[in-house]
């Protein structure tokens, strides 16, 4: 947990700005595809996913399924944790079959999480294809995965963390660096 | 239920250790358990894989072995089942050596139903695998009580406040006790029905709250759920009743005593059932019935357990 003060890397503004980006990427590179859908991943890729299909729809002129994915029945690291992380609920209620699935997630590190994710969506259908949408992408990658739309992008040093606080679920927005203590 | 939350048992011995919030967070668990259960494909999740399951079942049991099985193969643990001679394994003494036993392979989890109240704990104290309590006597049977509450809660939507009648044999009642537990510890207002000889009124000492009646049609209009118990015969409690037809004279559950019932009212029962004793097949198959919801919410409620308990290391202490 951070003790020390906590310098900001985005505030409100500029993080819709960023969000603002990434929905004319996706728009550009699949908005034409049948069946695209959003995938957030538990907890703050979910609120992301909503926002990103509500700039997309108004792009679009249609409406971008959401879906959401826990993925800690997925982890590769699950053992190691002092107790059972507890589980939110996976929402999908269409198939992936042949979709474009765009995953959303707040923050690429290390790419386990999207490794885990990758493994849970199989469960559902085998998409079309899937891209990979992060607000921010910290470096420090542990497995052979990068972001296809990209926000922020930056090389934080393993011991600071990147935080990405959502008004739906933090009550305020913004991106923060926090040191380890 | 906050994100830190972290479930603090590495045992599920019974319902008497747990808290309200611990009893929330299995209860959580299920909920996104059972939309692992509805998917349409795959209902498969890998959150136990490599992990080893072994199932002791020294009394039978076909439900609550198979509902334990299905958890555990969707969870993708790898499974053995014991085969337990209950004669040979009566005492505690060779309970022991088959704790021994079967500490040497390793195990995770063991899952176990016993004869005797108290079995599992022993059992605990000699492996280091999480022990799950799926029946000890007539001490408790969490995991029941747990898909009770799971039913009950989905189908009313609360568990706080409601009143709950628990009719029938309460002597030789496992599910009795862990239900007590439960639905006190989650605020519902409980009262056991049944005739004197089985209706043990000691029981108000640990559960001083709980009203006791032997008069069924006095107490049902008020009821919001009636859970039936049946009639154990093979634990001998033929010798507590005068006769089936008088028992069920005053105890059955049937079409002319719903009436006294609220028009909503959830009518339970644990199964096995005996049609025509406590329960008449109207009301068994009618509208007010879950009798089936229940065995279809044991699945994700096992897996909940099975999961909460199964993923922590295996030398954290309980």
């Amino acid at each position: 947990m951070s003790e020390n003060p906590v310098p900001s890397l985005l505030d409100t503004q500029h993080m819709d700005g960023y969000l603002e980006r990434l929905a004319r990427e996706i728009s550009a590179a699949c908005g034409h595809e049948e069946g695209l859908v959003l995938v957030g991943i538990r907890s703050r890729g979910l609120p992301l996913a909503w926002r990103l299909a509500k700039k997309l729809g108004n792009l679009l002129g249609k409406e971008v399924p959401v879906g959401s994915l826990d993925i800690a029945l997925y982890r590769d690291d699950l053992t190691e944790k002092a107790g059972a992380p507890i589980i939110g609920p996976t929402e999908i209620p269409f198939s992936l079959r042949n979709r474009t699935v765009v995953l959303v997630d707040d923050v690429l590190f290390t790419g386990r999480t999207i490794r885990a994710a990758l493994d849970a969506l199989q469960d559902f259908g085998r998409p079309r294809r899937v891209l990979l949408a992060v607000l921010v992408d910290r470096g420090g990658r542990e497995l052979p995965i990068q972001g296809d739309f990209v926000g922020l992008k930056l090389e934080i040093p393993r011991h600071q963390r990147v935080s990405v606080k959502i008004a739906e679920v933090d009550g305020v927005d913004g991106v923060f660096l926090e040191t380890r203590s | 239920m906050s994100e830190r939350y972290i479930f603090p048992h590495k045992h599920l011995l019974g319902i008497e250790p747990l808290s309200a919030q611990d009893i929330t967070a299995i209860l959580d668990q299920a909920e996104a358990f059972e939309e692992v259960c509805e998917r349409p494909d795959i209902k498969i999740v890998p959150a136990l894989r490599k992990r080893l399951v072994v199932n002791l079942f020294f009394e039978n049991s076909t439900r609550t072995r198979n509902s334990f099985e299905i958890a555990e193969k969707r969870l993708s643990a790898e499974i053995i089942n014991f085969d337990a001679n209950a004669s040979a394994l009566a005492k505690g003494e060779t309970l022991v050596d088959t704790a021994l036993n079967l500490e040497a392979m390793r195990p995770d989890l063991t899952v176990m139903r016993h004869s005797a109240a108290g079995a599992h704990a022993l059992l605990a104290r000699h492996i280091k695998a999480g022990v799950i309590n799926a029946g000890d006597g007539a001490h408790e049977h969490p995991t029941q009580a747990l898909l009770d509450a799971y039913t009950l809660r989905k189908r009313l939507g609360r568990l706080d406040g409601l009143k709950v009648a628990i009719v029938g044999d309460i002597r030789h009642s496992r599910v009795v006790r862990s239900n007590l537990w439960l639905l006190t510890k989650m605020g519902a207002k409980v009262t056991l029905v049944g005739p004197p000889t089985l209706l043990p009124t000691e029981m108000k000492e640990a559960w001083p709250t709980v009203d006791f009646s032997y008069d069924l049609d006095a107490v049902l209009p008020e009821q919001d759920a009636i859970m039936m118990l049946r009639i154990q015969f093979e634990r001998g409690t033929g010798q507590f009743i005068p006769g089936q037809g008088e028992y069920a004279r005053f105890y059955q559950l049937n079409a002319a005593r719903m009436k006294r019932a609220k028009k909503d009212v959830v009518v339970m029962h644990p199964g096995p059932m005996n049609r025509g004793v406590e329960i008449t097949s109207d009301v068994a198959d009618g509208p007010n019935n879950v009798i089936l919801d229940q065995v279809t919410n044991g699945v994700p409620v096992r897996m909940a357990v099975l999961y909460l308990l199964g993923v922590r290391r295996g030398d954290s202490e309980a």
